[in-house]
């Protein structure tokens, strides 16, 4: 009986006090910003049409970023944990650039490649009449360019955890590397590769750096809720701070739901 | 090469404020009566040649002084000024902004105007898209940038259009003039809307095409000393030497107007 209800309810004391103050520490500014907003007038900013066009816009290409990164990000992860090439842990660095280069580093590096000037985007400019900056799809661009490395690293972490043997087991029984794949290790690794996507579309929502360098900020084509966040700030620090709470209601609320979905209710907790 | 490495030492600017020399213990002449300790000015970020500058000169005339700065949009200075971040000077690039640190209380002494700036529109070398003029600003075919409404060069960048009677079409609407500026020297917009200054800082990969209409949107940049200066004696010093005949000609070097 004493053994059930220490594994229910008892969190010994060395990891109580710091879990209790890590959490006052992460989750006080969110309080901060829900004592001074200005409940009153919370209706007139929400009914701006701008909002909802930012809104609308993050959640677009959050979610675009995202799949890009899965898209993209897995195969990474699997040559990163599963493969024998040579050179992985230089491979691996490579991919974690972005989590270490400043956003706004980024955006600039986006307009070397990708600008009208850039090393790619000058042909695609010249040849195709093709502009890359100041679009939807270069926020999208911004975006997957810093939120990725989260999930590569996610599922990577995922992949080395996985019990290999299934693997063995299938390719025992004649299954090749690509059906192997399909059928074992995505299945296996699932969780892991929706906690990365979660990771990542939360990245990508909150971008500003990348986005507002190398895509610009114009309402309706490439202001994410996070420039407009910022931009109000300029002018009007309440109305930052509604539109904080708005991003954040619906980021965490989208999170709730999703990790319900996926996860399954027992590992949610 | 030289666009990549003028731009890098722009973000390098941008970046990194910190203070332009060493600590003072290494200063070799004793001066008894010069002023010692940090300043930490608070200046608009198309202050950043010019008052590096000027800031040296105080460092060179005071060798126990240490001059540090915080260079950025004057609205998120104002913000942080007002949030409690220690200073001891404010430079503003335009009165809406000081007047946010006025009314909070904090300025030491009434701001004293000390520059004009004029709006310029910056192309990157050579005009490839052959903008002449404002006008040009309405041109759906081209690549254009502006300053959001929100921040000083966006505003004034606004009067200037409503007194032209000039609808801009603009493709991004930038944080702050830097920002602005940085897409023309990449030259990934064929034409931005900044201050006459900054096209003068950019050197060679920009070039600046005046406008008549600028001339009535004169923005002034207002500075003081703050009331909860750390360094009170140096503050004075740095307010008078920005204010003096030679922090006047120095800005006028840099394409400000003399107040």
């Amino acid at each position: 009986m004493r053994a059930i209800r220490r594994r229910d309810g008892g969190v010994p004391l060395p990891l109580l006090v710091p879990a209790v103050l890590g959490t006052a520490f992460l989750v006080l500014p969110l309080v901060g910003l829900v004592v001074r907003a200005p409940w009153s007038g919370i209706a007139p900013q929400l009914a701006r049409p701008e909002v909802g066009s930012a809104l609308r816009l993050s959640l677009l290409s959050a979610t675009a970023a995202t799949a890009a990164s899965l898209l993209l990000g897995v195969p990474i992860a699997w040559v990163l944990a599963r493969s024998r090439i040579r050179g992985r842990s230089v491979l691996r660095a490579l991919v974690t650039v972005p989590l270490v280069l400043p956003p706004v580093v980024g955006g600039v590096a986006l307009f070397l490649v990708l600008g009208r000037q850039g090393i790619l985007g000058r042909p695609l400019f010249e040849q195709l009449g093709v502009t890359i900056p100041f679009t939807t799809a270069a926020v999208v661009i911004a975006e997957t360019f810093v939120a990725m490395p989260f999930l590569v690293i996610s599922v990577e972490g995922a992949l080395r955890a996985a019990d290999a043997r299934f693997e063995d087991a299938a390719a025992t029984l004649g299954a090749d590397r690509w059906t192997t794949f399909r059928r074992v290790t995505l299945p296996l690794v699932a969780p892991g590769v929706a906690a990365g996507a979660v990771l990542c579309w939360a990245r990508a929502l909150g971008e500003f750096g990348a986005t507002i360098t190398f895509a610009g900020n114009f309402p309706g084509t490439t202001q994410t809720m996070p420039l407009a966040v910022y931009l109000a700030l300029q002018r009007d620090p309440e109305a930052a701070i509604v539109l904080s709470l708005v991003l954040l209601a619906v980021s965490l609320g989208t999170l709730l739901l999703l990790r319900d979905r996926w996860l399954g209710r027992s590992t949610a907790g | 090469m030289r666009r990549l490495l003028a731009l890098i030492s722009l973000l390098t600017v941008a970046g990194c404020a910190g203070p332009a020399t060493g600590g003072t213990g290494t200063v070799p002449r004793s001066s008894d009566d010069g002023l010692t300790g940090t300043v930490t000015v608070f200046a608009a970020a198309s202050l950043t040649d010019v008052f590096t500058t000027l800031g040296a000169q105080l460092e060179r005339d005071n060798p126990q002084l240490t001059v540090q700065f915080n260079f950025a949009g004057s609205s998120a200075l104002a913000a942080q000024l007002v949030q409690g971040a220690p200073a001891d000077v404010f430079a503003s690039a335009n009165p809406q902004q000081m007047a946010v640190v006025t009314e909070a209380g904090l300025a030491a002494a009434e701001p004293a105007v000390f520059a004009g700036n004029v709006l310029e529109i910056a192309v990157p070398a050579g005009n490839p898209a052959g903008v002449t003029g404002l006008a040009d600003f309405a041109d759906p075919d081209l690549t254009l940038a502006l300053c959001a409404a929100d921040v000083p060069c966006g505003a004034a960048a606004s009067a200037v259009f409503a007194d032209a009677g000039i609808t801009p079409r603009p493709d991004t609407e930038e944080e702050d003039v830097k920002a602005a500026l940085t897409k023309v020297q990449l030259g990934e917009v064929d034409a931005a809307l900044v201050y006459a200054t900054d096209v003068r800082a950019a050197g060679a990969d920009v070039e600046g095409i005046p406008f008549p209409q600028a001339e009535r949107e004169v923005n002034e940049y207002p500075i003081c000393a703050l009331a909860a200066a750390p360094a009170p004696a140096g503050a004075r010093a740095f307010v008078d030497l920005v204010t003096s005949d030679a922090g006047r000609s120095a800005l006028v070097a840099a394409g400000f107007r003399a107040p």
